[in-house]
């Protein structure tokens, strides 16, 4: 088993579920985060005051899966997140040693 | 019967009709009374929520709601003490400095009283009509040292500042004082209100100090979108503010509401096309900015001047405002938190004079004096000395004694949060509560 790390522009989550649902991805946890990458900052101005903002809002999911589909779910995430554009994020994959569903007791690929 | 009667009414007309001089004659007017409460609902309005919201919005997240406990405390504390003494001290008696204590407790504020300054309406009516002013100013000053003010030396301050600052010079404006005796003409408080406050705020951001972090962290607001709501309902209830203050149902009210709404309006188109062009975009902020920049400048000249002049002084709020917010500031190095002084002291200022520039006489003209104040323009340049005389006292007694004030308080109280305090956020160290 894996767990699929992606950093994505908050925009296109839909877009990337939608695609995940179609190849058989049923779960996935979502958390608001704010970092920096190569993508640079932006300035904002209130009356005059200039602030540099460092850290821009993205959005992680974690999506854990079996081993098999972990070329797939790059692929496809890949895909759909892309604009081409600097800023578009990063995908982390890291191992899983077990998994369990709370409510039934089931382990490992069962569970996910 | 029916007939006698419409026989009688009909007679009564004429008499009113041929005799203006009844019309001074001090009684309770209907229409009055109903636009002067529904004036005094929109003045208060202004401070809280409108006030209230348009400081916490620019404010961070961890002050929001201590900088809403300011405009409330403003407007629970000086009530108070305006109906205690506060009113007395500045609308009654003939003197030329402070005064007198007829009124103190309200006594005498009875059914029929009417005060000689308000002939129409019921002094009762009046006395809470100014209050609103009073709280609102009160209110105002805070915002040049929100984000560190210790909320206990900030009700010290209502309480004392009314008193020493607000109460003398709205009596020498407005309650027989020798500015208005002089012949400063401020419809609605250039002087008294707004660079009254923007004074007090520039001297209190210089004794509290700047706020920690100020030109080295991002100090950037919380939520804007409060602002914009507190900015709609400052506008609005400042058709009250300078519409009321013609004290009647009447075509000046309505003129000085023309006037309002335009300055307003021209005020933040001004900023906005200034910021576009000099920071490359029109930013919220910045019209909200000029809108309230346009508010408080045309206030000392509504009921004064004509709507086209209202465009003219609102084009001039929004350009000097800006210019003094976002270069002034910077030159001088003060950290006027939410730009009291930028803002109102600047458009309060600026106000005050142009309306010795363009004061109409048609629209001030009364039975008392038929043509009315006529301004520069109009071939009387003693307007311009007289503003000018309005402006150095409110600077000079402001300044000062904001300054005398605030170190009295000081001694007393320590006037800054701690600083784990201002880095933690008020809102949980003053108020224990916080925002989720």
């Amino acid at each position: 088993m894996k767990i699929v790390i992606a950093v994505i522009k908050p925009f296109k989550l839909d877009e990337v579920r939608d695609a995940l649902t179609r190849i058989g991805i049923h779960g996935m946890t979502v958390t608001e985060v704010k970092g920096y990458g190569r993508q640079k900052g932006h300035t904002e101005i209130y009356r005059g005051a200039e602030y540099q903002v460092n850290f821009l809002p993205k959005l992680r999911l974690e999506i854990a899966i079996a081993s098999e589909q972990l070329d797939q779910v790059i692929e496809v995430i890949a895909a759909t997140a892309r604009t081409g554009q600097i800023g578009d994020g990063k995908i982390f994959v890291m191992p899983v040693e077990r998994a369990m569903r709370i409510r039934t007791g089931e382990t490992d690929v069962d569970a996910l | 019967m029916t007939r006698a009667f419409l026989c009688l009414a009909l007679t009564t007309v004429g008499a009113l009709a041929v005799s203006p001089v009844f019309a001074q004659e001090p009684k309770i007017d209907g229409a009055d009374t109903a636009w002067m409460i529904g004036a005094t609902g929109l003045v208060l309005m202004m401070t809280i929520p409108g006030l209230a919201l348009f400081y916490a919005g620019m404010v961070r997240k961890k002050n929001v709601l201590a900088t809403m406990a300011q405009s409330l405390a403003a407007t629970f504390l000086v009530s108070v003490v305006w109906a205690l003494i506060g009113y007395s001290l500045a609308f009654t008696g003939e003197g030329a400095f402070i005064g007198t204590l007829d009124r103190i407790f309200l006594a005498g504020v009875t059914m029929d009283a009417i005060s000689p300054l308000a002939k129409t309406i019921p002094e009762s009516l009046f006395m809470i009509y100014q209050m609103t002013f009073a709280i609102i100013t009160v209110a105002l000053v805070a915002g040049s040292v929100a984000d560190r003010l210790r909320f206990s030396a900030f009700l010290l301050f209502c309480v004392l500042w009314l008193l020493v600052v607000y109460v003398p010079i709205a009596h020498w404006v407005w309650g027989g004082g020798f500015l208005g005796t002089y012949g400063l003409i401020d419809f609605a408080g250039g002087t008294v209100v707004h660079l009254n406050a923007g004074i007090a705020g520039l001297v209190a951001a210089y004794v509290v100090g700047a706020r920690r972090g100020y030109g080295s962290e991002n100090l950037a607001p919380y939520d804007l979108a409060l602002a914009v709501i507190g900015t709609g309902l400052l506008w609005v209830g400042w058709f009250g503010f300078n519409g009321g203050s013609a004290l009647g149902a009447n075509s000046r009210a309505a003129m000085a509401i023309v006037a309002t709404h335009l300055a307003a309006s021209m005020g933040a188109f001004t900023w906005m096309a200034l910021e576009w062009w000099t920071r490359g975009k029109p930013s919220v902020l910045g019209m909200i900015s000029g809108a309230i920049a346009g508010l408080g400048t045309i206030t000392p000249a509504s009921g004064f001047v004509l709507p086209m002049q209202a465009v003219l002084i609102g084009l001039v709020a929004g350009a000097f405002c800006f210019w003094a917010c976002t270069w002034l500031k910077l030159k001088i190095g003060y950290d006027d938190s939410l730009d009291v002084f930028g803002v109102h002291g600047v458009g309060g200022f600026t106000g005050t004079l142009l309306a010795g520039v363009f004061a109409v006489g048609a629209l001030s003209a009364t039975p008392e004096l038929p043509g009315g104040v006529h301004g520069l323009l109009e071939g009387n340049p003693q307007q311009v000395v007289a503003q000018l005389y309005g402006i150095v006292v409110t600077l000079v007694w402001s300044g000062a004694l904001t300054f005398v004030i605030l170190k009295v308080i000081g001694a007393l109280v320590p006037l800054r949060v701690r600083q784990e305090d201002e880095v933690m956020g008020l809102d949980v160290t003053l108020h224990g509560e916080a925002l989720q």
